[in-house]
């Protein structure tokens, strides 16, 4: 028995963080299982990271393999700093990502400063990632699943969290962890699992964010590169840069959304050629070392969720803040998005991409 | 981490006494016949629950046709709610229902629906203690008050009302007046010879008998409808078949509980009120809850402002105590309980709520160790609170 360690697994109803249970119980870690309460839009549309059969879901995992659950309510915490956020960020033109502020503030901040209040050593999570102590040193890696790694996610984490994380799925590839969800007899082996975000109701984020976000900016003009007039469009936060879709104009070739002048409410479009960023700034800059390089860093560059990375060089640009030189230009760098530093397997930390 | 396992969880459910479960055995297999039945293997089962029949009956001073089995004190409020307020209806028309806001749900959500059915329904005001006063009933009492239910002692804040004065109130004026008793019977003598109430309901699972059987006493002469029709088992009253080892189990429990309140009670009565002075010295911003000494003997209970009572109760667990709240809530979606709201608590109290009840098991050691870990749970639990904020 692993006496001297007592884990919360922060458990969904779903097959990855049952099976990280399920793995820490029969490593002998005693264990519990905690599923937080997050923000909803109203009953009729219940955050689908806790809805009520996610729940019965989990109490039933906890049940089979004979720990505690509990649920906490962190509501308010999340509405503020997660759904706030994402409005806030579509009302500065930008595409959040909620996700991360999750992971930053609510499961590796809220939820481990509760559990450990609650009598626990470690955090738990069903994340595909693995985390790694050379000498004192707490390393970040991408997952074994290369498929599914979550580290993109997780480079908002500190050293202090890291040292009370604990990610038992990250030497797992997908099939293995269903294969041991049949293993150990999970109800939840076969569920599927949602990528959609947690708090946005079946109409879609659109339809979220025009029901929420009153101050978002309203139709404007779509121009081109000469700045002519082509179209107008429905409101920036309905557009991404890269994106083809819903542009709704005519053209010999099609047209992408290139960028988003919000001081102007203009949309630029151009030919896929025209898309591409070979330098960008990222702030809110989070070491996962704690300190950063001295210097300027050569490294892999991700600047989006299972996007392949690139090369880029890395130079410090003030408190918190880089310039990311990268070798070739990418088609999608996104303000709002995280770009994710990456030493071969090891994340080296991560920060937003700055308008 | 933990080896410890103290339970104070009493007033939600007890284990069942090793000499009940004994006396219940031979009724599952040895003695299996259906009471109602003519041959010998139902008279011998019939024979046996007419003997617990007859055993509550002692206990509560009744007779013994005024005790109904039931499947549970739910039940038992149910029938005795539905049951008076539609034969009164019936026979005098009466639809005004009277009972109060700290009544158990099985009491409040009955008679909420009753309202469907053309009843009217007014709650009884209550003191900051969960208490009703005789003279706020009889403003109230009307011709045409159907019946009138008081909880005798609330499940959340322990608080006794003062049932002999609101039954004599009701008697005067020929008004049914039932007692939700589900609570006070595991711990306090009920004589229904000198308590004018007309129905009453228990549940056995509270005083050591098994879950899934209550009883209603139900006083000769009042007119009473049953809501579960079928065969004529309990005088009509509650159709089905009986759960004889269960029947057994109430009657068994219920005697040897009355036999020991004296016994027990001293012992429930000091460690309460270890726990109801102790904790409010020890922990800033903590409030007793209920009546300070018109309460249930194994009862202590309390709120702390700006706490999340659901995650006090969920760190106490992980400590190895079972403890429970006025809203325990499971989905991580608390409100504060209607009987906190009902004695004026603000939200900011009323959510963090601690009802730590004893029993038979319970050691001085046990109340000593958890007074010696709760304000440090506490003041952890504040500390991680603020620093969302």
């Amino acid at each position: 028995m692993n006496q001297l360690e007592r884990i919360a697994v922060a458990m969904s109803g779903g097959v990855d963080s049952s099976v990280a249970a399920a793995l820490l119980v029969e490593q002998g870690y005693d264990v519990f299982g905690i599923m937080m309460r997050l923000w909803s839009d109203g009953p009729r549309s219940p955050n689908r990271c806790c809805s009520p059969n996610d729940m019965a879901q989990a109490r039933k995992v906890a049940g089979q393999l004979g720990i505690p659950f509990y649920t906490l309510d962190v509501q308010e915490t999340f509405k503020r700093q997660v759904v706030d956020f994402f409005l806030d960020g579509y009302a500065q033109g930008t595409t959040p990502n909620p996700c991360m502020e999750c992971n930053r503030w609510i499961r590796w901040t809220t939820l481990l400063e509760h559990a450990q209040a609650m009598g626990a050593t470690h955090l738990a999570t069903g994340h595909y990632a693995r985390v790694v102590e050379e000498g004192g040193d707490f390393r970040l890696r991408r997952a074994r699943d290369r498929n599914k790694d979550q580290s993109y996610v997780l480079s908002v984490m500190t050293q202090s969290q890291l040292s009370q994380a604990r990610l038992p799925l990250g030497e797992y590839t997908k099939p293995e962890v269903r294969e041991h969800a049949r293993r150990f007899k999970l109800s939840v082996a076969e569920r599927k699992e949602s990528q959609d975000l947690c708090f946005v109701g079946s109409e879609g984020y659109r339809s979220f964010l025009s029901s929420h976000a009153a101050c978002l900016p309203g139709p404007g003009a779509i121009v081109d590169f000469a700045g002519r007039i082509i179209g107008e469009h429905t409101g920036l936060a309905e557009y991404t840069i890269g994106q083809r879709k819903g542009i709704r104009i005519a053209a010999a070739s099609p047209l992408y959304v290139v960028a988003k002048d919000l001081v102007n409410n203009r949309l630029t479009v151009g030919p896929r050629e025209s898309l591409g960023n070979s330098e960008f700034v990222a702030g809110r800059v989070n070491w996962v070392d704690g300190h950063g390089p001295q210097g300027p860093l050569e490294c892999l560059v991700q600047v989006r969720y299972r996007a392949r990375e690139t090369e880029a060089s890395v130079i410090s640009d003030g408190e918190a803040q880089v310039r990311v030189v990268l070798s070739n230009p990418l088609p999608d760098v996104t303000p709002g998005q995280a770009a994710v530093f990456y030493d071969g397997e090891t994340c080296l930390g991560g920060g937003t991409i700055l308008p | 981490m933990t080896a410890r396992q103290i339970y104070l969880d009493h007033a939600a459910t007890t284990p069942v006494d090793p000499i009940v479960l004994e006396a219940m055995l031979p009724y599952f297999g040895e003695v299996f016949g259906n009471p109602s039945s003519i041959h010998r293997w139902g008279q011998k089962a019939e024979a046996a629950v007419e003997a617990a029949r007859s055993d509550v009956a002692g206990v509560l001073h009744c007779l013994p046709e005024e005790v109904v089995f039931t499947g549970c004190g739910s039940e038992s409020d149910n029938l005795a709610l539905r049951g008076a307020a539609r034969a009164a209806a019936r026979i005098r028309g009466a639809r005004h229902i009277l009972t109060t806001p700290v009544e158990h749900h099985a009491v409040l959500r009955t008679a909420e629906q009753l309202t469907q059915e053309g009843f009217e329904l007014e709650l009884l005001p209550v003191d900051g203690c969960g208490r009703v006063s005789p003279k706020d009933l009889e403003s109230r009492l009307r011709q045409d008050t159907a019946i009138v239910s008081v909880i005798f002692a609330n499940n959340e804040i322990g608080t006794i009302n003062p049932i002999a004065e609101l039954g004599a109130l009701c008697r005067e004026r020929e008004i049914p007046f039932h007692t939700d008793a589900v609570q006070a019977a595991s711990q306090l003598a009920l004589d229904l010879r000198e308590l004018p109430v007309d129905l009453l309901s228990i549940g056995a699972h509270k005083f050591y008998g098994p879950k899934g059987v209550g009883a209603l006493f139900i006083r000769r002469g009042t007119p009473l409808d049953p809501s579960q029709t079928g065969g004529s088992q309990e005088s009509g009253l509650r159709a089905g078949t009986h759960n004889v080892p269960l029947i057994i189990g109430l009657a068994k429990a219920l005697v040897l509980t009355a036999a020991s309140l004296d016994e027990h009670g001293g012992h429930y009565r000091r460690l309460r009120d270890k726990l109801i002075t102790e904790i409010p010295l020890r922990i800033p911003d903590a409030r007793v809850t209920g009546h300070p000494d018109e309460r249930l003997p194994n009862h202590a209970s309390f709120v702390f402002r700006d706490l999340d009572g659901n995650q006090l109760l969920a760190a106490l667990d992980l400590q190895g105590f079972g403890c429970s709240s006025g809203s325990a809530c499971k989905t991580g979606d608390p409100e504060p309980s209607d009987v906190l709201t009902a004695i004026g608590l603000p939200r900011e109290w009323a959510l963090g709520s601690l009802r730590v009840t004893v029993g038979r098991s319970t050691a001085d050691d046990d109340i000593q160790a958890f007074l010696g870990l709760l304000p440090d749970v506490v003041s952890l639990l504040r500390l991680v609170a603020v620093s969302r904020t």
